[in-house]
């Protein structure tokens, strides 16, 4: 009993350790963005100053919205574009299908780093430039191959004999897709559009190397007023972005169970 | 409902041949098992029939109409999957409204035909439940109502009971058989379970390497065997080689053997005969029977109890015949005795050599 007990102890003191090793920086700079100190400097005095000052701030405005933009019209593309091409995968064969399904994934371990790079020198010779269109594409051609590994992954565990099933009942592709095949890859799709618009709205260093001073997204704005200064309308916004995108996760868990349905 | 006939039709993937010249004329209403072992084409037949493959030659033709490259779709069949293939996303009601659904009929209509289906199959209250709350027989059902609302020309059953118990699989074999005749609808089912086909059907193809090998009623196909396969797959049989005399067979060691039935060989080339275990007298005395009776000596080398009935293993000359006999309660004979075997020439079938 008693060893029981210790065990059952150590693993709620190990969770709520690992809870505080993901959380403790976040809460800390929540909390800093209330506080009047632009330095960090204790005692707590509570403000909403920078809150009411970031709302001066259109730069750091302007990026915000440009970000939020980019990562839901891009997670739209790449998620529909995605899922489309992780259904044509499945259902047909092809001449070079295997090396095509292979050439799919190495970009996930290209370091952005590069990626970037080779965007940038791509989209300058071809007259795309620089700016929130070219960081658009960059982020489709990013999160596309995400999208497509978790698809695939959800179209593994689907029966063919469901759609077997729905064309003997006289079904048409499209409805045998849009009645059948589809309800069943959705959760596949949601976690799919989910990783996208992570790496779109957390995207840092394509944006970096894609922006121009005037069309930036909020992380590259945030690195640039950091090297400038440190001013707590950071710690403002940063906040704000992290319960907004909290409450969007906790949504999303709660209306599509994770997994999907058996 | 219409009749399927299917002419010449031969399919084969890359260097494998599934279908080599099938023929057969499924009449209208009737109850066809496709029987074979696995790997005998009769799964690739019924996906023929059904439009989920297009053969490289021969005719299908539905009703009198030719649909050898009509697609799936477009065929008005129903079918009944191994696994039952009902979309987990839709309740038991919207997996039996799908293929009047996607037909765009009135939703009143669409009602009614549902709630018919689902009594039919006597589901009639669980049309709200979604299927992973079903048990194994439920879903058969639901399968079956979802295939035949749409009032289809031809139901097919891929090994329709293959996932059931045995006990439940009695049960839905008789109900399965109840709702066909109901509807009166061509059926074709797919097993490789030669009970299931014996019990069911009107008609029994039999299939081995993408070859008819025999057609016919179960009664005539377990009767009169045209092949040694035929003869062993559907049922037991001993077969027993030799040389024919036209009207039976000479054994290697000069036993003749009269046959009744089968082929009619002109004498002299390698044939064997058939005899179904159940049909084989065992006995130990030598005299006193019909003169015109097969007879083979041996000694029993097993015994095999089965509760309504035994079989006995007969070693003669290294061969072992099999003899089943109804369990009277009476005899019983020991291991290693000497038995005579009698059996009629009626119940010999003679089968050319393949």
């Amino acid at each position: 009993m008693a060893t029981t007990r210790i065990l059952e102890w150590c693993g709620r003191l190990y969770i709520w350790l690992l809870l505080a090793f993901l959380y403790l920086p976040v809460i800390i700079m929540a909390l800093m963005s209330f506080n009047v100190s632009p330095f960090y400097q204790l005692p707590f005095e509570w403000t909403t100053e920078w809150y009411a000052s970031l709302w001066q701030n259109d730069q750091l405005i302007s990026a915000t919205w440009n970000s939020i933009e980019i990562a839901i019209i891009s997670t739209i593309i790449s998620t529909v574009l995605g899922s489309a091409a992780s259904l044509a995968l499945y259902r047909y064969e092809f001449r070079g299908k295997k090396f095509l399904q292979a050439l799919l994934f190495p970009p996930i371990a290209i370091p952005w780093l590069i990626t970037g790079t080779a965007m940038l020198i791509f989209f300058f010779g071809v007259g795309i430039g620089r700016g929130l269109f070219a960081i658009l594409l960059g982020h489709v051609a990013l999160a596309l191959p995400y999208v497509i590994v978790v698809v695939s992954a959800r179209l593994q565990t689907f029966a063919p004999e469901l759609e077997e099933a729905a064309r003997s009942l006289g079904a048409n592709q499209w409805q045998v897709t849009s009645r059948v095949t589809l309800p069943w890859i959705m959760p596949g799709v949601i976690a799919g559009g989910l990783f996208a618009f992570a790496v779109s709205f957390d995207q840092f260093v394509v944006s970096y190397f894609l922006s121009t001073p005037g069309q930036t997204t909020l992380p590259v704005e945030i690195y640039a007023a950091i090297r400038k200064g440190f001013t707590p309308e950071i710690n403002a916004v940063s906040t704000i972005i992290i319960v907004v995108s909290m409450a969007l996760m906790l949504l999303t868990a709660r209306f599509f169970k994770f997994g999907g349905e058996k | 409902m219409a009749g399927v006939q299917v002419a010449n039709l031969s399919r084969s993937f890359g260097a494998h041949t599934a279908l080599d010249d099938v023929s057969i004329d499924f009449a209208d209403g009737g109850f066809y098992a496709l029987l074979g072992p696995s790997g005998s084409g009769k799964t690739t037949l019924l996906r023929q029939i059904a439009g989920f493959d297009f053969p490289d030659s021969g005719r299908i033709a539905i009703g009198g109409e030719s649909v050898e490259r009509v697609p799936v779709e477009k065929r008005r069949i129903g079918m009944v999957f191994q696994n039952y293939a009902l979309f987990p996303n839709m309740s038991v009601a919207d997996n039996v409204a799908f293929g009047l659904s996607v037909r765009g009929e009135a939703k009143a209509t669409i009602q009614s035909e549902v709630q018919r289906a689902l009594d039919l199959v006597q589901l009639g209250k669980l049309g709200a439940r979604r299927p992973h709350q079903l048990s194994g027989g439920q879903r058969q059902r639901v399968a079956l109502a979802r295939a035949i609302v749409t009032k289809p020309r031809v139901l097919l059953l891929d090994e329709p009971l293959g996932a059931l118990d045995k006990a439940l699989r009695v049960d839905m074999q008789i109900e399965l058989k109840r709702i066909q005749r109901e509807i009166g609808i061509t059926t074709i089912f797919v097993t490789h379970d030669q009970e299931e086909a014996l019990t069911m059907s009107d008609r029994i193809g039999i299939l081995r390497d993408g070859r008819l090998v025999q057609e016919g009623p179960p009664e005539e196909i377990y009767d009169r065997p045209k092949s040694e396969f035929a003869a062993t797959f559907l049922g037991d049989a001993n077969i027993l080689r030799g040389e024919t005399t036209g009207t039976g067979i000479r054994l290697p060691d000069g036993t003749a053997i009269a046959a009744g039935a089968g082929a009619t060989l002109a004498g002299g080339a390698t044939a064997s005969c058939a005899v179904r275990p159940e049909r084989i007298r065992i006995g130990t005395d030598s005299g006193t029977s019909d003169p015109n009776a097969n007879m083979l000596r041996g000694q029993v080398s097993k015994r095999i109890f089965a509760g309504n009935n035994s079989t006995y293993f007969v070693d003669r000359n290294g061969q072992t015949i099999k003899v089943t006999v109804q369990n009277t309660g009476v005899e019983k004979l020991a291991e290693g005795q000497k038995v005579v075997l009698r059996w009629s020439p009626e119940s010999t079938v003679l089968i050319a050599a393949s």
